[in-house]
């Protein structure tokens, strides 16, 4: 079966961010999802739910992962699913983003996912445009399917959310991920943590209703889930932590470490992964511990889940905003 | 146009002397020529404009004005710039250096001279403090001082060089010059488009800590301690600075500042959701610090309320938040926004007159901000108490970046006069 049975409405016109969501939107995404793992795992995958409909990517910031994830997503539902590379478009010769928004919102696309390196991009590109848009991440604001397939992934092995307590650990201040994972598990009522130096801590982090901890040993005890955050290579020398091999040592994620966690913690990076970073290969790789190619399955079943409900027939739900 | 026009049945309302009292001025030969109940017998033959009794008092001096002349006319010019001056209250503006060329010479000193007088509205200007707002070189502060120019500022830049300041002050001091400083520690700012806090972080913006700000003013007056230098902070915004002002205006140092009305009439929490027309720099403050500005205007450590007027268009606003430009106009909002510090029962009206025109007039020794006989006649006329919505389709100002639009505020300007003539409400 598909999510297409599934005759709950999505109140949303748009999925720009986790924030905003109740508890009854994520569910049904989660639940939807499910479906679309299935269908994934088939030898037939195609479905024609988005046939003649028009997706265009549009990633104003560099990403393979999640622009394939929602290429593979699209074209598993039917959709014609479109590529805009900017680099070398008109945006580099001085054409406003709402330029922009303008001039793909008049070739009658069904839904625009965008990513963008500027926090806020994306909702300004929403109220330009008549169709559905999805943040693929903007700046270190959010990155609301990430979070999604992160949720959906702890879900279907430790069959819910509600009451686990959830690590956090590294870049939180540059991190979408992180803002819409707190969110999301806040929402749900799980309990998150954060874990980073505080040079890698935004300010009154603690009033998104997290728990500060500024060292693993303390911050590990006792969770269920431990997600690692990627470190920009440029943040890694003098700016932010002195060294690769201080901040290893410190908040790396290694069997050592991790021993601090219950027994049975699960470890999840949004990848791509800086080995020897923020994460030891013998814990990345552990296959009864790590989620991480788990992770990057769900993306795509997720990814469908939205496309699916952002792009319902008038009529089918109340009028969205 | 008639030499002499009589205001009767005003609230004749004076900061400088705490005139508050129904009468009458009389104005004559461009200046004020009587004041108080017995100017109507003095007045046979002069126009006569009846007040109904609401206020009339010095003309606002705005002495914080971006006007984009020279340089980039399609933002404000003088003339669009001196007709929202006009419809705000505002009789002198004062304006940034900041334009394209920077004012930095003597001869751009003496534009904005000429241009002043074809335009009804006086404005005068600040010469940058360093050439091309680098912070290296100090400009040519006596042979500018003599062109006109009223103080010294790099503008929205802070002078940052702890021995180019102290240079520029103890150089200024020669010419008993004022220094005007942009208050913000720039390599702490450096990358932040907000106030730090909640806000930011939730948005994904980076932040300016407030402490930028109070560390620039604390270590400026350590340079006044040992140059003496007369020296004013522009639009403060946090309690922090504010506190350290006190502390040195107890001690006796000659420091003043100014704020605008975005920092007593808005918090962080004007951003929602990534709106730019709330973009300022210095950035929207904490509730806290919302109100220790207010408490600062109420105490008369801050010394004036300026417009911060900086017009931009469309375009640089409409942009995601990091990308787009800072600032906000105010010539057309300067009155009503104070104004609700007196209905709201912050300020009497006194206070906030002196701020809006004695304190600006003193501070840059300019010969306005009194209703003195023999001073030049430049005046508002308002109602203090009409309600009405802001309305920024209705500007004067080549640009429309306000977030008060919509606001509800009381308080309307009539009529106002530079020199003995009207340059706003004049037809009725």
């Amino acid at each position: 079966m598909t999510g297409t049975a599934d005759s709950r409405a999505f109140p949303h016109r748009h999925l720009l961010g986790i924030e905003g969501l109740s508890p009854d939107d994520i569910t049904l995404l989660l639940d939807k999802s499910e479906g679309y793992v299935e269908q994934n795992r088939q030898a037939d995958k195609k479905r024609s739910l988005l046939r003649g409909r028009t997706i265009i990517n549009v990633f104003f910031e560099n990403s393979t992962r999640t622009r394939t994830s929602f290429e593979v997503a699209g074209k598993r539902l039917g959709g014609d699913v479109i590529n805009m590379s900017v680099a070398g478009s008109s945006i580099k010769k001085g054409e406003t983003l709402i330029d922009t928004a303008m001039t793909l919102n008049a070739m009658h696309p069904d839904v625009l996912v965008v990513r963008h390196h500027e926090s806020g991009a994306v909702h300004l590109l929403a109220q330009k445009v008549n169709c559905a848009v999805v943040n693929a991440g903007d700046g270190s604001h959010e990155h609301p399917t990430q979070a999604l397939l992160d949720a959906l992934t702890i879900r279907r092995r430790k069959g819910g959310l509600q009451g686990l307590v959830v690590a956090i650990c590294g870049d939180i201040l540059h991190s979408r991920v992180a803002r819409s994972n707190i969110h999301l598990l806040n929402t749900m009522g799980a309990r998150a943590r954060v874990v980073a130096p505080r040079t890698l801590l935004p300010a009154e982090i603690e009033r998104m209703g997290v728990e500060v901890f500024h060292d693993m040993a303390t911050g590990l005890k006792g969770v269920d889930i431990v997600m690692m955050l990627r470190l920009q290579t440029e943040r890694m020398h003098g700016s932010f932590v002195p060294s690769i091999r201080e901040y290893f040592h410190f908040f790396g994620l290694d069997a050592r470490k991790l021993a601090a966690a219950k027994r049975d913690a699960l470890i999840m990076h949004p990848g791509p992964m800086n080995r020897g970073v923020e994460i030891d290969s013998e814990v990345a790789d552990d296959i009864d511990r790590s989620l991480i190619q788990h992770q990057v399955e769900m993306g795509v079943a997720v990814r469908m889940a939205c496309l699916e409900v952002l792009t319902r027939e008038p009529g089918n739900g109340p009028p969205v905003k | 146009m008639t030499a002499r026009t009589l205001f009767k049945n005003a609230r004749l309302l004076d900061p400088a002397t705490a005139l508050d009292q129904k009468g009458d001025l009389l104005v004559a030969d461009r200046k004020i020529a009587a004041v108080g109940t017995r100017a109507a017998a003095d007045a046979p033959g002069a126009a006569v404009i009846e007040c109904h009794g609401h206020c009339l008092a010095p003309g606002l001096v705005d002495m914080r004005v971006e006007l984009r002349e020279p340089g980039r006319e399609h933002e404000e010019t003088m003339e669009s710039g001196a007709a929202a001056a006009a419809a705000g209250g505002i009789t002198t503006m004062v304006a940034l250096p900041n334009t394209e060329p920077a004012i930095d010479d003597v001869a751009l000193v003496e534009f904005v001279a000429r241009r002043s007088r074809e335009v009804g509205v006086h404005i005068r200007t600040y010469a940058a403090a360093t050439r091309g707002f680098k912070g290296r070189e100090i400009t040519e502060i006596g042979l500018l001082s003599a062109a006109g120019a009223v103080a010294f500022t790099d503008a929205n830049t802070a002078i940052a060089d702890a021995v180019v300041l102290r240079r520029a002050f103890s150089y200024a001091r020669t010419f008993d010059a004022l220094i005007v400083q942009h208050p913000e520690e720039p390599s702490l700012a450096a990358g932040g488009h907000m106030t730090e806090g909640e806000t930011a972080t939730r948005l994904g913006l980076s932040g300016i800590t407030p402490a930028a700000e109070v560390m620039m003013v604390e270590r400026d007056l350590r340079l006044v301690e040992i140059t003496g230098a007369r020296y004013h902070v522009a639009h403060v915004s946090t309690g922090a600075a504010i506190e350290a002002i006190r502390a040195a205006k107890a001690r006796g140092l000659p420091v003043t500042c100014d704020t605008a009305p975005p920092y007593f009439a808005l918090n962080e929490t004007a951003v929602g959701e990534y709106r730019t027309f709330a973009k300022l720099s210095p950035p929207l403050r904490s509730e806290a610090d919302r109100r220790a500005v207010v408490a600062g205007l109420r105490d008369g450590t801050i010394d004036a309320i300026a417009s911060d007027h900086s017009p931009h268009p469309q375009d640089s606003k409409r942009l995601p938040f990091a990308s787009a430009e800072a600032g906000i106009i105010g010539l057309e909002t300067l009155l009503p926004l104070t104004l609700e510090l007196v209905h709201n029962g912050h300020l009497t009206l006194l206070q906030a007159l002196r701020a809006l025109s004695q304190r600006p007039a003193e501070i840059l020794r300019l010969p306005a901000g009194r209703l003195a006989e023999g001073t030049p006649a430049d005046l508002v006329l308002f109602d203090l108490d009409r309600p009405g919505r802001i309305d920024v389709a209705s500007f004067r100002s080549k640009s429309k970046n306000s977030p008060f639009d919509g606001r509800p505020v009381q308080g309307r300007v009539l009529k106002t006069m530079v020199e003995g003539r009207f340059v706003f409400g004049g037809d009725n």
